[in-house]
């Protein structure tokens, strides 16, 4: 899902607000599309704002910022910050389902170790979630990989920059 | 459906109006037009827009132009705006109505027109369903708008609107779109114009930013080469005064672009002339050396810039924007100020100390001296017949005595309009520049000819342009416009692709040679003059005819085949590297 836009390409981290409008969020991810970025995953929900939504979006390119000022020229959009550089936290939720016949006890335990837990078991396959960072998800399923995974579901990044540890000097 | 709603309606707006009665959306939506100040609305009627068609004659302070094209509409609406300033309104039916005003939208959104597109939509459970004329506009238009609105409730009509003329009209101007479905347009409800704006993320009027002003002064007072380059913000701002202002109070000369024309007067002792791929040499080797640039309500477009790496390498750049969305897109910009253009200039005059730039001044005059702007277009060659240059110096030095408004279209002939007429006053340069639409030219007359009734609205376009759009003199006849006059330089080709096939595809005239009808017949068969020109010795004469004309005028002017516009910068070069004739450098 996640490809690659060049020699100088990264990842960046956006956090916008924007209007619970039909077509909000068509306008904002088109102009990433726009400049032939991909986006490696978005993330939209209600914010605290009634009305308004915040959106986390996790794009790969090499230069973000002139699209964050044209995110920032949309009527829609209330606010956007490229986040990539602040101190934040970071989580996502992976549900996965997993081949599992005899193999359940190993898994649990992987699960377990990786402070994800067990939603559900079945004949041969286990429904497993975790909710961590990103980084920590993708080698929760590299380590999940071996035994088959037969569903993959990403919630996508959600991000909140860190409010400064004293505001004062900060 | 529609009797709950108004009942409805009726009970809220009572608190309002009680004696109020229910409108249908169409007679909200041309109420919400008178509302707007809007006077004159372009388009074509269609079934998914007939309600609104239904209403419009209830409305006559809502003067209808009954368009051939869509496409012609849309323009027509830039060139009213253009011309006046105003917000330019067209308006088209579903699906084939509503994609033919992609074109100008587009056009509207490079150029920052203001205008506001209204289109009919199939009623809201038909939307999605792939029905007859059905176009998902709004899907369409997403990119090329300010904004767009798909209106489902006859209750948000009078909010719509009023937003779409706002959004349309202030901070950096463009298109916004509004497409109503035909149930909202034939349902009734009482309308409430006491309307709120539900826009938190469209920022107010931007605040002086006086620190940057203060340092821009500063770096003003202290350059050594410093240049003032001016865009079309300084005429959408009425900046012109303040711009001569600051000019004059610190004797530094002043660029203007193509879309700048006409913001400081070509006459003026400071003025250079125009930048960029077909700027003058004197023009782009200052901006070569300069040591400090004012860029004021420009965008740094590519064909200003040239190769961006290379441009104005020795300069200081303040960007003055009420978009700032544009600072750092394209040139790196050391001061960004963002605001309107004339009140940073009003406000730059006042913090700027008295100077004069005389030993820089004098240095680009010796640049203009050595490469002698015009001087490729003086050569005549043996056995030449009409040149363009001909027109183009009988028409500036007619205009002089008869100020008029030019709309020119896309290509040479718009070059050297850009080139070769002085240009004195903001509004009378009117042309497609970042979409460089072709066939933009004799709509946009259409509309520019509405908006000022009393100027003489000159075209000057060619002939593969003006066979694109030349339906809309059918518009003008219908409609009694008699202030519209059309010069087609015509050279039998797709002219400035021509030149570039010439100059670097080692002439391989690909799909270029464009025949045409008898354009001078053509214009009898629409019922308005038309003259054929041949020799330069008959230039002076119909361009004056024409001129004096009562009502439309065309005038063909068959001009030599293979003229070229120079000085020209090839694609990608940087501003430096230009050709001044045939494989000749500057």
């Amino acid at each position: 899902m996640s490809r690659s836009n060049g020699a100088h390409s990264s990842r960046h981290t956006i956090v916008a607000l924007l209007q619970d409008h039909p077509g909000a969020l068509n306008r904002a991810v088109s102009l990433f599309r726009r400049r032939g970025y991909n986006i490696c995953s978005v993330n939209v929900g209600p914010s605290e704002v009634d009305g308004i939504s915040r959106v986390t979006l996790t794009v790969d390119a090499d230069d973000v910022n002139p699209v964050v000022q044209q995110l920032d020229r949309l009527v829609e959009i209330v606010r956007v910050n490229n986040v990539t550089t602040l101190p934040r936290l970071e989580r996502e939720t992976a549900l996965v389902r997993v081949r599992a016949a005899d193999t359940r006890a190993e898994i649990a335990a992987i699960v377990a170790a990786c402070s994800g837990r067990v939603l559900d078991v079945s004949a041969d396959s286990m429904m497993v979630e975790q909710t961590a960072t990103p980084r920590e998800i993708d080698d929760f399923i590299e380590l999940l990989r071996p035994y088959g995974i037969e569903e993959l579901s990403r919630s996508g990044c959600i991000a909140m920059v860190r409010p400064p540890r004293n505001p004062i000097t900060d | 459906m529609s009797g709950l709603l108004a009942t409805e309606t009726d009970r809220r707006a009572d608190a309002h109006a009680p004696t109020a009665a229910p409108r249908t959306g169409a007679q909200i939506m041309c109420e919400a037009l008178v509302r707007a100040g809007v006077d004159v609305i372009f388009g074509i009627p269609g079934g998914a827009i007939m309600p609104f068609y239904h209403a419009l004659p209830e409305y006559p302070g809502l003067r209808h132009v009954l368009c051939r094209h869509e496409q012609g509409a849309g323009h027509a609406a830039e060139g009213y705006a253009r011309a006046s300033g105003k917000v330019g309104v067209c308006v088209a039916t579903s699906g084939p109505g509503a994609t033919n005003l992609v074109t100008p939208i587009s056009d509207a959104w490079m150029d920052s027109t203001p205008m506001v597109a209204i289109t009919g939509q199939v009623s809201s459970p038909f939307l999605g369903r792939d029905a007859f004329q059905e176009t998902d506009i709004t899907g369409i238009v997403l990119p090329i708008t300010k904004h767009c609105y798909l209106v489902k409730d006859i209750h948000d009509l009078p909010r719509v609107f009023a937003e779409a003329f706002h959004l349309a009209n202030t901070g950096r101007k463009g298109p916004v779109l509004i497409d109503v479905t035909k149930d909202v347009q034939q349902t009734r409800a009482v309308p409430v114009w006491d309307v709120h704006f539900d826009l938190p993320g469209y920022g107010g009027p931007a605040q002086l930013q006086m620190d940057g002003i203060r340092e821009a002064a500063i770096l003003l007072d202290q350059a050594e080469k410093p240049l003032i380059m001016a865009g079309s913000g300084v005429i959408w701002s009425d900046g012109h005064d303040a711009l001569r202002a600051l000019a004059e109070k610190t004797g530094i000369p002043v660029i203007t672009t193509l879309h700048g024309k006409g913001a400081f007067p070509d006459d003026h002792p400071l003025a250079l002339g125009m930048p960029g791929m077909h700027g003058w040499v004197h023009v782009n080797r200052a901006l070569q050396e300069c040591d400090l640039l004012l860029n004021v309500g420009g965008r740094f477009d590519d064909r200003v810039t040239g190769k961006t790496s290379t441009f104005a390498p020795h300069a200081q750049i303040i960007h003055v924007d009420i978009d700032a969305t544009e600072f750092g897109k394209s040139i790196r910009v050391d001061v960004p100020i963002h605001g309107d253009a004339k009140e940073v200039l009003l406000a730059l005059v006042e913090e700027v100390q008295p100077r004069r730039a005389d030993a820089w001044f004098a240095h680009i005059e010796a640049l203009r001296e050595k490469h002698e702007p015009k001087q490729t277009y003086r050569k005549r060659p043996a056995g030449a017949g009409l040149m363009p240059p001909d027109v183009y110096a009988a028409f500036n030095r007619m205009a002089r005595e008869r100020p008029c408004k030019v709309i020119t279209d896309v290509g040479q002939h718009q070059m050297w309009a850009a080139q070769l007429i002085e240009w004195s006053t903001p509004r009378s340069h009117i042309t497609s520049g970042g979409s460089g639409t072709m066939g933009f030219s004799v709509p946009a007359a259409l509309g520019a000819a509405l908006a000022c009734p009393d100027e003489v609205i000159w075209v000057i376009c060619g002939d593969g342009g003006f066979q694109m759009t030349n339906q809309e003199i059918a518009t003008m006849v219908q409609e009694g416009v008699r202030n519209v006059r059309i010069a087609i330089i015509n050279n039998g080709y797709l002219g400035m692709v021509r030149q570039w096939q010439e100059l670097f595809e080692n002439r391989r005239y690909s799909s270029t040679p464009l025949t045409g009808p008898d354009f001078a017949q053509l214009a009898n068969a629409y019922g308005v003059l038309g003259v054929r020109v041949e020799s330069p010795e008959e230039v002076d004469g119909v361009l004056s005819r024409a001129w004096d004309h009562d009502g439309v005028a065309v005038i063909d002017f068959r001009v030599e085949r293979e003229v070229n516009v120079f000085p020209i910068v090839p694609q990608g070069s940087g501003i430096g590297d230009m050709l001044v004739e045939v494989g000749v450098q500057a």
